[in-house]
């Protein structure tokens, strides 16, 4: 039968000469390999320019002020990946927090109220899985909604003031405050996590089927995958996430303020967008949404240390985050 | 006469055909002028690149023999050419008047002259006969309505050169004849009009010149007076039908599906066909016709909403696209870029999708599966791509189509639903993809293949049914399987002679 076949190939195929691709170009087709070198060569610039930037206590301090960025950024790869976001993350890690410390102080131990805060998590992205897969509300719209009802939750729950948890297990305030070999436990939480799900995002089949369905949901759709289902769980993710990340700011500052997590949202999807991501879908790795994570802190380190105001910070991660947008549009022109 | 467009040479390559190869025309003023051809042949390429939404690799364009190069479609409107669009492109949000006159609404100190503009497009629609109003939106039109809006919208523009790409596929026979009355209008005032069609009815009515490309070559030129039906045929088609087609196979009369009054909405009515093992079946309509909507009820795609489906002499439940395909019937779609490819991702993912649960262990997928696999198919279909991880949409349309046919054929089906199987894809891959439905169909699978293309209808089905209006108003057979036959029942003119008589 093959002879056949290429007896009727008669048809005048022409065949497109191969592109010719600089070595420049190839190389920032490795999103994740561009920002590590953006990174390294920041990095160096600040330990010339300040001595106390190499230095162990001060790594340290920038990987702290990115481990909740970081967990949330993983689950909003995810959303990202899907063609879809998620702007409620925020809003959760608030409501966790506020939860677990409220049932705290009414006595509750600390794990369990840690547990019940994680279910509610759950169930509030359960809710907007559900909206967005089956009833399918538009992503933008549903989680900013949900951003609203959540937020409110936390609100009503400690009637806007922050609560001071005092009392709780030292085995939970070790998640927060201990260290492991000299570094912070929350840093190999976070390590964890993203490792955990760089891996199943490269090898799940459930993670490949957010990759089909982010390229082309029609085509998902017909292939058999069960698309609202696995949005469903796309948001669930989310929320676990930014649940888990309330809980451990919960622990970290033995504190819960209903505005914790107020603009994670943007922060996480802004690491995950430089990381690679793309608002369309169907691109985007969780190492890209790590070091996009430590590019913004890393930036963020260096205002510090360089005496500039903190108040210039949103502005200059702003900036970093449509550099990077520009900077990929450009080499997506150079590909086409 | 004097010409008023004219183009020189054009060439235009895509990978992996050559859509236009040096094609020359010229555009006479007061003159309808006829494109011809085949799908594929290159009409569609050749517009695209008239109204700057392609590009040629060579060749040129003058207007009154001034070069011109447009990059544009608003370029194009300033350079006077007006064109009526096979695919509407109307704004579904707007009234009927601000889509009629878009690009060029009518203003007073920079504010919206509603007066002007409601008179302008009266002016414009009062040559059809319509019965809906200037300020109904343009969604809530019918689809022959939104095709007349086009038609003023495109009249509305003071162009020396109109261009109607298949403006009737959706108009009734009474607004056919307006619009040429329009046509004559304009020919009389010294325009040059361009006119696509399929319809030899209409292009013998209506034109003073025709032309016929093939495989993007200009074969013919010449007064429509000097033509008859026979020569353009055998002009478009270029080659005998045995030539390009595989042989017809031999189907037993073991019923392989058996489908009985299967409904859903006003596309799909009472549905009934049997498919044979080894059979394939040709299911041809008009569009619009419901041929789609058939077989997307048929495989769970769409909701249906009655009817009785038989597999393998046993009743089976079709409710979502999962049932159809556990059954082992795969639907392919008509839109391979919106709705079949995954264009981002390697041909490696794009086979992967099918075999979910065969390829991983544990819920990881085993890269070395995947390979194997898709190898295979890129093997098997003669695809041509440097590996299994080249990115789907940079393969030439018709490797896209192989690998969205291979990602099926590698999951053992036991019926493929083709729907426009060869649309869009040069002649070479298409012979390729006819002899592999035709083997398929020989190793006793059975294949339904739905196409708007009649020589392919007619030069690989065993037996075709034809959709009118969402009823099948025949089934053919043997000799009469030929185009004249199946033209007559698709567009209903045989109807209530033939309905009901194929069906038992």
């Amino acid at each position: 039968m093959n002879e056949q076949i290429s007896k009727a190939s008669v048809g005048q195929a022409v065949e497109p000469a191969p592109r010719k691709k600089s070595a420049f170009a190839r190389l920032t087709q490795v999103r994740e390999l561009t920002i590590a070198l953006v990174i390294i060569l920041l990095m160096v610039i600040l330990s010339l320019v300040s001595p106390t930037f190499l230095t162990a206590d001060n790594l340290i301090t920038t990987f702290l002020g990115i481990v909740m960025m970081g967990i949330i950024s993983v689950g909003m790869t995810i959303a990202l990946v899907s063609g879809g976001f998620d702007l409620s993350v925020g809003s959760v890690m608030s409501m966790s927090g506020v939860l677990a410390g409220m049932l705290a102080l009414n006595g509750m131990n600390i794990w369990l109220a840690a547990l019940i805060a994680m279910i509610a998590s759950l169930l509030s992205g359960a809710l907007t899985g559900w909206f967005i897969g089956k009833v399918k509300i538009n992503p933008f719209i549903m989680t900013l909604g949900m951003q609203g009802v959540i937020q409110g939750v936390a609100y009503v729950i400690t009637q806007g003031a922050p609560l001071s948890v005092t009392g709780m297990a030292p085995s939970f305030l070790f998640l927060g405050q201990g260290t492991l070999f000299g570094i912070p436990t929350l840093i190999w939480i976070m390590l964890v996590i993203v490792l955990i799900g760089d891996y199943l995002m490269r090898h799940a089949v459930a993670a490949r089927k957010v990759y089909y369905i982010g390229s082309n949901e029609n085509a998902a759709f017909l292939s058999g995958i069960a698309v609202s289902q696995v949005k469903t769980w796309i948001y669930i993710m989310t929320a676990l996430l930014a649940g888990l990340a309330g809980v451990l700011t919960l622990s970290r500052f033995s504190v819960a303020a209903p505005t914790a997590g107020v603009g994670m949202e943007l922060q996480a999807i802004a690491a995950c967008i430089i990381g690679g991501a793309s608002l369309t879908g169907g691109e985007g790795t969780v190492l890209g949404a790590l070091l996009g994570s430590i590019l913004v802190g890393t930036v963020n380190d260096a205002l510090v240390l360089l005496n500039v105001s903190v108040y210039w910070q949103s502005l200059v991660t702003g900036l970093v985050l449509i550099g990077a947008v520009t900077f990929d549009v450009l080499t997506h022109w150079q590909k086409a | 006469m004097s010409t008023l467009l004219r183009i020189r040479g054009i060439t235009k390559a895509f990978p992996g055909t050559l859509a236009l190869n040096d094609v020359s025309l010229e555009f006479n003023a007061g003159e309808v002028h006829a494109l011809m051809g085949e799908n594929g042949a290159g009409k569609s390429t050749l517009l695209n690149i008239l109204t700057g939404s392609l590009r040629s690799d060579q060749g040129e364009i003058l207007i009154n023999d001034r070069l011109v190069s447009f990059r544009s479609s608003l370029e194009v409107r300033k350079g006077g050419i007006s064109i009526v669009h096979q695919e509407l492109g109307l704004f579904p949000e707007l009234s009927v008047a601000e889509n009629i006159l878009v690009g060029q609404t009518p203003s007073r100190f920079g504010l919206l002259d509603r007066k002007r503009m409601l008179h302008i497009a009266q002016e414009l629609l009062s040559q059809f006969q319509v019965e809906f109003g200037l300020n109904t939106l343009v969604r809530d039109l019918s689809v022959s309505q939104q095709q007349i809006v086009e038609i003023a919208k495109a009249l509305a523009l003071d162009a020396h050169t109109y261009i109607f790409d298949e403006p009737t596929s959706t108009l009734s026979g009474d607004d056919v004849e307006r619009l040429f009355q329009v046509i004559r209008g304009l020919r009389k005032k010294q325009k040059a009009i361009i006119y696509v069609s399929h319809k030899f009815s209409e292009i013998f009515q209506i034109s003073d010149r025709i032309s016929i490309l093939r495989d993007g070559q200009l074969v013919g030129t010449g007064l429509a007076s000097e033509m008859d039906t026979e020569g353009i045929i055998k002009a478009m088609v270029g080659r005998t039908l045995d030539r390009i087609y595989p042989e017809k196979g031999k189907p037993g009369d073991e019923v392989l599906l058996e489908v009985s009054h299967l409904s859903a909405g006003t596309k799909c009515m009472d549905i009934s066909f049997k498919l044979f093992r080894g059979e394939i079946l040709g299911i041809f309509g008009l569009v619009g016709s419901g041929r789609t909507e058939i077989v997307r009820a048929l495989t769970g795609v769409d909701r249906k909403q009655s009817g009785q489906i038989r597999l393998d002499d046993k009743e089976v439940n079709i409710r979502t696209v999962r049932d159809s395909i556990d059954l082992g019937m795969y639907y392919l779609t008509e839109d391979r870029k919106k709705q079949g490819l995954f264009l981002k991702l390697a041909i490696g993912d794009n086979v992967a999708v099918t075999h979910l649960g065969n390829i991983a262990s544990l819920g990881m997928i085993r890269k070395q599966k995947v390979e194997e696999v898709s190898t295979g198919v890129l093997r098997d279909l003669r695809v041509k791509a440097s590996s299994v991880s080249q990115q789907v949409g940079s393969l030439s349309g018709g490797n896209q189509q192989k690998v969205m046919v291979g990602k099926w054929l590698s999951k053992a089906p036991k019926i493929v639903i083709l729907d426009e199987p060869t649309r869009g894809i040069d002649v070479g891959a298409k012979a390729e993809i006819h002899q592999l439905l035709r083997r398929l169909a020989n190793e006793g699978i059975g294949v339904i293949m739905i196409s708007s293309e009649l020589p392919e209808i007619v030069g690989l089905s065993d037996r075709v049914m034809v959709v009118h209006k969402g009823h099948f108003t025949g089934e053919l057979t043997g000799p009469d399987v030929n185009d004249e036959t199946i033209m007559t029942l698709a567009s209903g003119l045989d109807a209530h002679a033939e309905r009901g008589v194929g069906i038992e």
